[in-house]
């Protein structure tokens, strides 16, 4: 099925979030953003659910936080215990001074890099993945808005988009979605 | 404009009274002779004739925990014996009842100091909080400019009367001003160029003077700049931000030192002013967020919205996260470098109270960590109100140990004169906030971010 779309070039992050808000309350469906850096706000303007991405930084973090206690537990106390700078090794809390800054670097490095994959496999996105932007000038200083036009009156879009400030729109017309 | 509600207004004056009275009782009752000591002890031994046995039991397994975490049975004992700092030897006694009797004389003089500082405190992190808006040129927190300031009211009166207890305790909170004990300790001979007691006075009153007047000067300039239609009283309240906080930085380091530091002068930690002032900020900024909630309830402030609060709690839960970074920083390097001077700080806070050493652990990192680690409970007032309470109770209980196992020792309770210098201060504080925030208008007009302050969004 063909499907028609406009896009839209803002030239400053204020307009466009501006022009988001207008659009989505004028009814007009908005596929995709483009920015050249991240947004305030515009999420929640352009309605995307709320992440959920806080929540898995958080059981990443418990899981370092488990995986520090296990390991330091078994290689200071149970495998090989040392007595270093006259600490006894005999149980794990009354090393645990010592312990706390390797538990709390392991609950960041597992909360970190995990939550960083996630977040890449969410997005889809690899190394050497072939961008999906449409205007390379989105990575440097322009902000795309993708409307879907198909059940829309082209003409009176157009206007409309004006009005909210674009600088530049053009109809793109696919023959496949993707 | 605000007025203290009046049933607040009351409360206050009450339990101001209450704390007046119960402060009085605190320093009629002390012991004043060797033979009181000699009957409260006899008292003591005959009321708890069985318990006693248990709390002796009690104390060898407090005193064990501290020597198995150092690996050396009888170490901490050993470093006890020499901290002459903390010892009865120490502030020139003669017996373990004379020893006891100044520390029961001290009490209420700590008793009053904790409840006195910890608003103090308050009151100025606040004012360094408001300093730093106008330094970054926050775009953010104008809205919140006059709330900072009614705070702030409390700095005169409450800086004056810290300044009268530390310089009137004498050697109840500072040893090194007993001379014959200095005669016979090169350690504090050596110190004797800084911790000497005109010295200290200057430096008491330097550092009320300069808060006092930055106070005075940004308060006078921030009304002006409401009634102006140019910049000029904001550019000279940023140029005075600017000094006050390097003033600051300075004084407070010093200040955390004089007070409280010296207070077992042989005994010293590099980042203790840090510590102190992490306190200090995260009580303040908390008390700043229970105000604008409570002025927010009232519906005074409909120019503060929501993202004010988040902002203000997500400080609350960065500076509690601060505050237990130095706190352990200093507590693991002591307990790992395990040098005999320094380690009786702990030994003495571990082993005498205990509860209180670890609970505020508990009410200062794990509450507020997990109440407010949640986005958007940042933004629900009682969900602030909740932690705000836990930061509170918990940099009292610490602002309580770095002051009485330092002078009281073992001999410490929370009994009246704890409570009532807290409801007395409570009550002041109040009083004078109240009165403060009602002054002017709640909301800075002409301040040149004010409008940006007011869209805040994020």
């Amino acid at each position: 099925m063909a499907s028609k779309k406009i896009h839209a070039i803002y030239t400053d992050d204020d307009l466009l979030l501006q022009a988001v808000k207008q659009t989505r309350a004028a009814n007009y469906h908005i596929s995709e953003v483009f920015t050249p850096f991240p947004v305030h706000g515009l999420d929640h303007a352009v309605g995307l659910a709320p992440t959920r991405i806080a929540i898995t930084s958080f059981l990443y973090g418990l899981t370092g936080l488990s995986v520090a206690v296990l390991m330091m537990n078994f290689i200071m106390i149970e495998d090989w215990p040392q007595n270093i700078g006259g600490k006894p090794s005999f149980t794990y809390y009354q090393n645990m001074p010592a312990f706390i800054p390797i538990m709390f670097e392991l609950t960041v490095f597992f909360a970190a890099h995990l939550m960083v994959i996630t977040f890449y496999m969410r997005s889809k996105i690899w190394p050497f993945k072939k961008a999906e932007n449409p205007d390379v000038r989105t990575t440097d200083d322009h902000f795309l808005m993708e409307v879907d036009a198909d059940n829309h009156d082209v003409e009176k879009l157009t206007k409309f988009l004006y009005d909210t400030g674009a600088s530049e729109i053009s109809l793109i017309e696919n023959e496949q979605d993707h | 404009m605000y007025t203290l509600p009046s049933k607040l207004k009351l409360f206050s004056i009450i339990i101001m009274v209450l704390g007046l009275v119960g402060i009085a009782y605190g320093f009629l009752t002390a012991p004043k002779t060797i033979e009181d000591v000699k009957k409260i002890m006899a008292e003591q031994e005959a009321h708890h004739g069985e318990g006693h046995v248990v709390e002796t039991h009690d104390q060898e397994h407090t005193a064990n925990f501290v020597d198995v975490a150092r690996g050396e049975e009888g170490y901490s004992e050993a470093a006890m014996k020499h901290a002459t700092d903390l010892k009865p030897e120490g502030h020139g006694a003669a017996s373990h009842e004379e020893h006891v009797l100044h520390q029961l004389q001290t009490r209420p003089w700590s008793a009053t100091f904790v409840g006195a500082f910890f608003f103090l405190m308050i009151a100025l992190g606040v004012l360094v909080f408001y300093a730093i808006q106008y330094v970054s040129q926050a775009g953010w927190s104008p809205v919140l400019y006059r709330i900072m300031e009614g705070i702030t009211a409390y700095l005169l009166p409450g800086s004056i009367i810290v300044f009268l207890i530390v310089v009137f305790a004498g050697t109840h909170f500072f040893p090194w001003q007993n001379e014959e004990l200095v005669a016979h300790d090169k350690i504090l001979q050596v110190k004797s160029g800084y911790l000497n007691f005109p010295f200290f006075v200057i430096r008491a009153v330097i550092y009320l003077l300069g808060w006092n007047l930055y106070r005075y000067y940004s308060r006078k300039n921030s009304l002006a700049q409401a009634e102006t239609n140019n910049y000029g009283p904001y550019r000279k309240n940023f140029k005075a931000s600017v000094l006050f906080l390097i003033f600051f930085i300075v004084t407070e380091a010093t200040m955390s030192w004089d007070w409280f530091m010296s207070m077992t002068p042989h005994w010293y930690s590099t980042l203790f002013a840090w510590y102190i002032f992490a306190s200090m900020f995260v009580s303040a900024i908390t008390v700043l967020a229970l105000t604008t909630i409570h002025l927010k309830s009232r519906g005074l402030i409909p120019f503060v919205s929501d993202k004010h609060l988040h902002d203000l709690a997500k400080f609350m839960f960065a500076f509690s996260i601060f505050w237990t970074y130095l706190w352990f920083g200093q507590f693991m390097l002591i307990w790992y470098a395990n040098i005999p001077e320094e380690v009786t700080y702990f030994i003495i806070r571990i082993q005498e109270y205990k509860v209180l050493f670890f609970g505020m652990l508990i009410l200062n990192f794990v509450f507020p960590i997990l109440v407010l680690m949640n986005s958007d409970y940042k933004r629900v007032p009682w969900f602030v109100v909740i932690a705000a309470v836990f930061i509170l109770v918990g940099h009292y209980i610490d602002i309580f140990l770095l002051v009485m196992p330092s002078t009281v020792g073992h001999n410490w309770s929370f009994g009246i004169p704890e409570i009532a210098a807290l409801l007395f201060f409570m009550g002041l504080f109040i009083f004078v906030v109240g009165t403060g925030l009602g002054k002017v208008s709640l909301r800075p007009k002409n301040d040149p971010f004010i409008k940006e302050s007011e869209n805040y969004h994020f």
